[in-house]
């Protein structure tokens, strides 16, 4: 990912206190992917910026080599300004006792439209649902809120909002709360 | 790996395809009225008696909390936060003032620390005697109904004298607890900790030992090992089903490190399990929290001074604390202003309804109530 694609993402450097187990993890994603970006590594949490062809090559790799089981969280987040909708993937281990503070954030964009239509338009990101079936309703829950559509996900249907609901999807920053 | 969970072949997991439905199959909508669905519907696809296909229909109490958030300060966040399960409010708001308080670089005095996991147990102990009480009620124990929820009134009264209120507290800020509590709290905390830890020991007579309820929930609604760590399941359900995993332990927040308490696993994965696995728990928050009053300092700060609207810096954080149900994360993205950029709410009672379609396919109708509430889940939360 591009350096402007990341201006909002964290830029502290807590890499002096982040553990040996914390750097190692970073070093083996950043090996064995040349354009991946490790974008932070604190103490128990590493945020890894990936682009959208290569997320599911970077998410197998860390479900297989590094042990991280399942999907804590998949939260979606609109960038207006920089006409992007990032989508980032938390990822924990139960197995693997050595990873159990850990959290690797796993995360990566796509672009957004002004007008939305859901499904239709080039807001589109693979779907992590065959490497992590954690994520199932997480995705569905991102579609409908920020209208990402999720590529090879079986199930994109509304999961909260209401089935009449045809106003643009209620997360992104140009819907506005009436009266605030 | 020898506990390698996923095998190099790819397979889906049951109840979570879309299928096919033909003619002899009846479409059985459960809620979102019925008092025994709890504000969410559950679309049922049955053959005669058995259910083929579940579909969980949440949303009919979503409320939009990340959107409020941001358009509410860090300190006018709190007291709709906690909305979402008021039986549990201290910690839905645990991780998030866990997450301020790493965003603004606040140090938590060392008596708010422990007043926080005290006020935090009780609320764990609050929130399952609320969840059990509907567990009897939907298995038509109606003496498991009436204990809990009477039960519950002597930590709702300790609650109410720490914090003002008796089900929504706002009692934990960023940067410590809201108030201090008044001087006779320890001695009656202690003495209505030790009655209410003697009341669940009479739980068994009348509820898990009961051959009738034991008959109902053994082996029903199976998870296995390998898929409650597939699924991503938390708190009781993945305790269950023999994976020890308790954020308590695992990642100590505040001064769990200091407490003495064990985690409780269990092997069956049985809805038997997981209905017996909160109630387990509520004995272990009983030990943390005499533990808590016997280490707490006797006097001291409890609260943090904060800056009128205080602003984070420019960077995002993820914290998760163990609640009643699981493990409950806040991810905040903060951009310099008085307000989240962005906050999520990873609930556990959301992460734990994917596994209601892969419990529910297969089994018989009737089990339906037994298999669907064990699964420790809070429709509210569930919506935000």
């Amino acid at each position: 990912m591009s350096s402007t694609d990341s201006t909002e993402i964290a830029k502290t450097d807590d890499s002096s206190v982040a553990s040996d187990l914390d750097k190692s993890l970073s070093d083996s994603i950043s090996k064995k992917f040349s354009n991946v970006e490790i974008a932070y590594v604190k103490p128990d949490r590493i945020r890894v910026n990936v682009k959208k062809e290569d997320i599911i090559d970077v998410a197998s790799f860390i479900r297989d080599e590094l042990n991280f089981d399942h999907a804590e969280s998949v939260s979606g987040v609109d960038y207006p300004e920089d006409k992007q909708i990032e989508v980032v993937y938390h990822l924990g281990s139960y197995t693997d006792t050595s990873l159990d503070k850990k959290i690797l954030a796993l995360a990566t964009r796509t672009p957004r439209e002004d007008n939305p239509r859901p499904g239709n338009d080039s807001t589109k990101l693979p779907s992590l649902r065959d490497v992590f079936p954690s994520v199932s309703f997480h995705e569905r829950e991102c579609f409908e809120m920020l209208g990402v559509y999720f590529d090879g996900h079986p199930d994109n249907r509304r999961l909260l909002l209401p089935e009449d609901w045809a106003d643009m999807p209620p997360l992104r920053k140009d819907f506005r709360i009436k009266g605030r | 790996m020898s506990n390698q969970v996923y095998p190099k072949d790819k397979e889906i997991l049951p109840g979570l395809q879309i299928e096919k439905v033909d003619d002899r199959i009846m479409t059985l909508n459960v809620g979102p009225q019925h008092p025994g669905s709890g504000h969410m519907r559950i679309i049922i696809k049955v053959d005669g008696d058995y259910i083929v296909h579940t579909d969980p229909d949440p949303g009919y109490v979503h409320r939009g909390e990340e959107k409020m958030a941001e358009y509410r300060n860090y300190i006018t966040n709190i007291p709709h936060l906690e909305r979402p399960v008021i039986h549990d409010s201290c910690n839905i708001l645990y991780p998030y003032c866990l997450g301020v308080e790493e965003l603004l670089g606040l140090e938590v005095p060392e008596r708010a620390k422990y007043l926080r996991v005290i006020a935090a147990e009780l609320n764990r102990c609050v929130y399952i005697e609320y969840w059990l009480a509907i567990y009897g009620i939907f298995l038509g124990h109606s003496t498991m109904f009436m204990w809990p929820v009477g039960d519950r009134e002597l930590l709702i009264d300790l609650l109410d004298k720490m914090t003002g209120a008796r089900v929504t507290h706002a009692y934990f800020v960023p940067g410590g607890v809201r108030n201090d509590v008044p001087p006779n709290f320890e001695d009656v905390c202690l003495r209505q900790v030790n009655y209410f830890e003697k009341r669940l020991k009479e739980y068994a007579d009348v509820f898990y030992d009961n051959p009738i309820l034991i008959s109902r929930t053994k082996d029903t609604g199976v998870l296995s090992r390998e898929d409650a760590i597939k699924l991503g399941t938390t708190g009781s359900v993945l305790r269950a089903s023999g994976v020890d995993f308790d954020i308590r332990k695992k990642e100590p927040y505040d001064v769990y490190e200091e407490m003495d308490f064990q985690t409780n696993v269990l092997k069956a994965g049985d809805s038997y399990a997981r209905s017996k696995i909160p109630w387990l728990d509520m004995f272990e928050s009983c030990r943390i929290i005499r533990d808590a009053l016997k280490k707490m300092p006797k006097s001291g700060s409890v609260r943090v001074k904060l800056k009128p609207k205080p602003k984070g810096g420019d960077t995002e954080v993820y914290r998760r604390v163990e609640s009643g149900r699981g493990s409950l994360g806040m991810h905040i993205v903060s951009r310099g202003l008085p307000q989240p950029y962005r906050l999520k709410i990873s609930v556990p009672s959301f992460r734990n309804l994917i596994a209601m379609p892969h419990l529910l396919t297969g089994e018989k109708l009737g089990n339906m109530p037994a298999v669907y509430w064990s699964l420790n889940y809070w429709p509210v939360e569930a919506d935000r």
